[in-house]
Formats: C-alpha cells, structure tokens, sequence
C-alpha cells in the first residue's frame, strides 16, 4: 500500500541507556513521486486551498506530531 | 521592485504565552535552513541563473518573506508580555539581556544569522539542488517543531508553512527539469 511515511527499524541492544525505539518513521512527501507536473490535475477549491496550503490535492500531505497521535491526540 | 500587502499569507493564532516554543520557532527566523535564508538565497542567485528559471525564484524568494513575516507574528505573539523572569525560565535569558524581548536574526541557540548558510555557485545545477535540500530541511525542521509544540492553532500555521516547503521543493525540481531540456520528449537513455 502505498503511503507517505515510511518506517525502519533502527537496532535495539539490551544496553541500550534510553528505552529503545524499535519502529522509526521519516516523511517522504508527494512531490518526491510526481516528478513534472502532468496537467489537469483535480485541485481544491479556492477557499480549501486557501487553508491546505496548495491548489493540488495531490501535493497536500498534513504532517501531525506523531507523539501525539500515539497518545490519541486528535488531528483536526 | 516589491508591491507589499498589509497582511499576512495565512493568519497566525497562537493560543498561549509561551516563551519556550519562541526559542524553537527562531531557528525559522535567523537559522541556517529559516526563511531569512531561503528567501535571501533564491533572490540573489537569479542573477546568474538561466532566465526560464529567475521568475520561479523571484516568486519564492519573496513568498519566503511572507513565510518570515508570519514567523515573525509567531515569535513576537508568544513572547510579547512574557517577563524577565518567564524568559529566563525558557532559557532566553541570555536573548533578554542582548534584546529585550525585541527580535533577532539568530537561530534557536542564540547563534547570529550569517551569509555562510546560503551559497551562489553561479551553476545551475548545483544551485537548484541547493534549494531543494534547503526546502526539505526547513520542512523536517517544521516536522520537529511541531513535535516539540502543544499549541494547537500554532501546529495549524506551522503545517500551513511545512506544505509550502513541499510545494516550493516540487517547483524547483521542476526547474531542474526544466534545465535539462529533455521534459516531454519521451527518450529513453
């Protein structure tokens, strides 16, 4: 499936100081796929993309604090 | 020549006093990836750049101070009525004794803007790929500071900003594109 975060998984020793983070997850956004622009590509409606920050539904990618998230912290 | 509009590119709520989360949001302001860079950056290079690109850098640099504006408000809004007292406890101490609570172009430990953060090779190539590193780290740079932020309506304008980094990033791979002069004509190599 595709998505636009992706995780690995860094190497936990027993000695670790810190509790480790076994999954660690980067942001690789739209516009690493799209390459040039293709026309007629669907857009937002003014207003909307006034507040997303693009005209393009396809380079709009909301980033939320994942400490958050984990905790149920909910995106508005 | 600049026609400059009295408001900001997208509005800046900021729901608590909160010194600390200033001190975060300046590396935006005077930091090696901030938008002080950025924009300084892509307006002087476009004198050394092929002409089909200058107006793309001409659009961006200056939307990055639109960006820097709204920074501003961020830094100026959070810290504004924060005492000698408050600032000392979200390490600005140091800031207060220089600044009062008054702006400055320093990143987020205290380090003054300097010129070395940006770079004119008068290449193309390596100019345009310069500008798309410095766009993907202001955006992880936006990443982190939200991470560190619980202020709501904040988070809202740092993602507002964080998009656009995506947006200018994708426009400058395009100019690249652009450069290389093979764009829609279907060749294999």
């Amino acid at each position: 499936m595709f998505t636009l975060y992706k995780t690995w998984h860094p190497i936990a020793s027993p000695f670790d100081p810190c509790k480790p983070i076994l999954e660690k997850t980067f942001s690789t956004p739209p516009n690493l796929y799209i390459g040039f622009q293709p026309p007629n590509l669907p857009q937002f409606s003014p207003q909307e993309a006034l507040r997303a920050g693009t005209l393009w539904k396809a380079f709009y990618d909301p980033y939320f604090n994942p400490f958050e998230l984990a905790k149920g912290g909910n995106p508005r | 020549m600049w026609i400059y509009e009295k408001k900001l590119q997208y509005p800046v709520r900021v729901s608590t006093c909160n010194p600390t989360l200033a001190k975060y949001l300046v590396e935006q302001y005077g930091g090696a990836d901030g938008e002080l860079s950025a924009a300084l950056r892509y307006l002087n290079q476009r004198y050394s750049i092929p002409d089909k690109v200058i107006g793309l850098l001409t659009d961006i640099g200056t939307e990055e101070f639109a960006h820097l504006e709204m920074i501003a408000t961020m830094i100026y809004k959070l810290t504004k009525d924060a005492t000698p007292e408050m600032m000392k406890a979200a390490g600005l101490g140091d800031h207060y004794a220089i600044h009062d609570n008054a702006l400055y172009y320093e990143n987020s430990s205290g380090v003054p803007w300097t010129a070395t953060y940006i770079q004119a090779k008068g290449d193309p190539i390596a100019d345009l790929y310069e500008d798309i590193a410095a766009e993907e780290k202001a955006r992880a740079t936006y990443q982190w500071i939200i991470n560190l932020s619980d202020d709501p309506d904040l988070n809202d304008g740092l993602r507002f900003l964080r998009e656009r980094e995506i947006i200018h990033s994708q426009r400058f791979m395009e100019a690249v594109e652009i450069l290389k002069e093979e764009q829609g004509k279907k060749k294999f190599f």
